[in-house]
């Protein structure tokens, strides 16, 4: 057919020159609402910092901080894409409880029995074990959902009562402790990091990592002709991105550990403690590896395959979705399955750092997976949300809470801010979206 | 009915049935299309027009009756059959996921993959370019959800869609529906040039005044069933009047019906 026989590509087009800061930022291409998110990060840190008298940015806060959002940003990565196919997991909190509930049995009860007390495979097994039961429940889940369509309000609704009476029955209420010591280094901890060195080896593959996402990006652009950004925006983003990761393993790697485990860890490797004390960094917790990764992974899920763009598709039109040969039920079942493996994952993180399992466990959780996922950007009519929005929803309510308990604000106030700040910023991005339409 | 002519008929639809409920939607209906050719299918509101095409589109599966493609019968259950069969349509209400960008919806269920396996959208939108630089020249928003597109541009994605994937069957419900004359000119020169290049053309309009310049021959349905098939040279735009309100072929209605008509 003679229309898709395809003209000559057309000359790369050039934009008008403007001069104005908005347009400068344009150039860059960023996403003007994940900089303001990240613009009331800093004003929130430094509004703290200020406020606890120069203890809330501290290496050590900050470590902290890393740490304790991580739980909560590795779900509300899986959290976005429930919420873009225009559904909704209320369950997650109850399943992480039946979760961790599960792996803690399988550690503390099960598999020393079988395999022997402490055994190298204990972790892998458990985690796995974990894993596979998330998306058991969250596949379940959706497939009610999609299938028999029972809204997922009420899907998971009822997950939420049922997942905790079985967090509750699996132990009979009892508290399931102490953890495989290979498993507890997935929650962080004094042992449960990689140490200065390997932070900074992160940091650098991160950075060449940049560079090739920029480089190879302008690549594709000049194949096709397309709009090129400027030569300087591109350098700026490199300049910026690499800074910012460079610069934050410098500071977190200023948290030393306390002399006491440090004098141990060198005495086990046949070293004395020299005179003047030591000064071995922390440098990255796996857990905040750990979500470092689920980010990428997630993004790219979210981006770069057929499943994520099915996903927004059906968020955006279900109806469109179906027309254009997209299998949704199926698509949404796996949607639920695959926040049911990140709830998994934070169990595992969760469960590891408390070096326990509690049949409260998780509690409230899916409300906090749900206000980071909404903070950042994901819009409950579905269709709209980032990953890495989601992601600095949840660091952003993480600093309000640490935050406010450095300060000493009573919990019910904290509870109140809390809430106030999820309204207020729904708000902001409802009118931000309206104007930007 | 034209079966025994050669070559065959690009589509054959017989005696098709579709009921909601008690309702019959679409009740024993034959229509054809043979390239090259533009059918008109007319009628008013709730005619089962719509349902009708669905079944052909894949959207609905019909209660019972045939669909032959080329001679050869076709099984079609969802629209991803219907364009294994080189049938495309363009919906009425467009069919877009308004979310996402004009390249991801032109291949929206038909991305075009990278040697990993990951979404190509830099190749797909210069295939979107290609494509649209024949239909809308002046379209250059392709990295923009489609909700901050005019009518007109939309229904320039939805259409591009069809085209891009070397449709042999179109069909546009309502197609001009939504347009400014420009826009609907636009349309109706494209419909020339497909039909010129041997693509045959369902097209549905509750509106004779719409198509009746574009057809070859018009099928007017009335209560989900077939009033008749006529050849456009054959009637005038008031006859096809009589049949979409009356049910009443050319000759059938009498002198004063026809005045009425225009009352």
């Amino acid at each position: 057919m003679a229309v898709t026989d395809a003209p000559p590509t057309p000359a790369p087009v050039e934009e008008p020159e403007e001069r104005s800061i908005g347009s400068l930022i344009r150039a860059t291409e960023i996403d003007t609402r994940l900089l303001g998110m990240l613009v009331a990060l800093v004003v929130i840190w430094v509004s703290f910092h200020i406020w606890s008298g120069g203890t809330f940015l501290t290496p050590r806060n900050l470590w902290n901080l890393s740490v304790q959002t991580s739980a909560v940003a590795i779900m509300a990565t899986g959290m976005v894409l429930v919420i873009v196919s225009r559904n909704i997991d209320l369950s997650v909190g109850s399943m992480l409880a039946v979760i961790g509930m599960t792996m803690a049995l399988l550690q503390a009860e099960i598999l020393p029995d079988i395999l022997g007390f402490d055994h190298p495979l204990t972790w892998v097994i458990a985690l796995l074990a974990g894993i596979a039961l998330g998306a058991l429940i969250g596949g379940f889940q959706g497939f009610v959902v999609a299938y028999i369509g029972v809204p997922s309000f009420i899907v998971t609704l009822g997950g939420l009562l049922v997942w905790r009476g079985v967090a509750w029955a699996m132990a009979s209420g009892r508290t399931i402790a102490p953890m495989d010591s290979t498993f507890q280094l997935l929650g962080g901890g004094s042992r449960g990091n990689i140490g200065g060195f390997w932070s900074w080896v992160v940091g650098f593959v991160a950075c060449v990592g940049i560079i090739a996402l920029l480089v190879n990006g302008r690549r594709q652009r000049v194949k096709f002709g397309f709009k090129l950004r400027p030569v300087w925006a591109e350098a700026l983003l490199g300049v910026i991105g690499c800074g910012v990761v460079l610069g934050s393993i410098a500071y977190l790697n200023r948290y030393f550990l306390p002399e006491q485990v440090a004098r141990q860890r060198l005495e086990a490797a046949g070293d004395v403690l020299p005179a003047g004390g030591v000064e071995i960094a922390f440098g990255l917790a796996n857990p905040v590896l750990i979500a470092i990764a689920v980010t990428l992974i997630m993004t790219f899920v979210a981006t770069r395959v057929r499943f994520g763009r099915y996903v927004f598709a059906i968020g955006g039109n279900p109806e469109a979705a179906e027309l254009g040969g997209i299998k949704t039920k199926w698509t949404i079942v796996k949607t639920f399955a695959l926040m049911g493996m990140l709830v998994g994952i934070g169990a595992a993180v969760q469960v590891a750092r408390l070096n326990a399992a509690v049949s409260g466990l998780g509690q409230l959780t899916e409300l906090y997976v749900i206000a980071a996922a909404v903070i950042g950007g994901t819009s409950l009519a579905g269709g709209i949300g980032t990953i890495p929005g989601a992601v600095l929803g949840a660091l952003v309510m993480q600093s309000l809470q640490s935050g406010m308990v450095l300060v000493g604000v009573d919990a019910p106030l904290q509870d109140i801010a809390v809430g106030v700040v999820l309204v207020v910023a729904v708000a902001i991005d409802s009118i931000y979206r309206r104007r930007a339409a | 009915m034209t079966t025994t002519e050669t070559p065959p008929p690009l589509v054959q639809m017989n005696d098709i049935r579709v009921a909601f409920g008690g309702v019959h939607a679409v009740d024993g209906v034959s229509v054809d299309l043979y390239p090259g050719e533009v059918v008109a299918l007319v009628g008013g509101n709730g005619a089962g027009k719509t349902t009708l095409i669905k079944t052909l589109s894949g959207a609905h599966k019909a209660d019972s009756g045939e669909i032959y493609v080329n001679g050869q019968k076709a099984t079609i259950a969802t629209p991803r059959d219907a364009k294994e069969y080189a049938i495309e349509t363009i919906y009425q209400t467009l069919a877009l996921a308004e979310n996402i960008d004009a390249p991801s919806n032109m291949f929206l269920g038909r991305e075009l993959m990278t040697r990993w396996n990951t979404l190509d959208d830099t190749a797909m939108e210069d295939a979107a370019r290609n494509v649209m630089g024949r239909l809308n020249p002046k379209f250059q928003n392709f990295k923009v959800p489609v909700s901050s597109l005019s009518g007109g541009q939309r229904q320039s994605v939805a259409i591009a869609r069809a085209v891009h994937f070397n449709a042999k069957i179109l069909i546009m419900d309502e197609p001009t529906a939504a347009l400014g004359p420009a826009e609907t000119e636009q349309v109706n020169e494209l419909v020339q040039q497909l039909k010129a290049e041997g693509i045959g053309i369902f097209l549905i309009s509750h509106d004779i005044h719409d198509v009746f310049d574009l057809a070859d021959r018009i099928s007017v349905m009335l209560q989900g069933k077939l009033v008749g098939t006529v050849n456009k040279n054959e009637v005038t735009k008031d006859e096809v009047l009589a049949m979409i309100i009356m049910g009443k072929l050319p000759g059938e209605a009498t002198a004063t019906e026809m005045e009425e008509l225009h009352s």
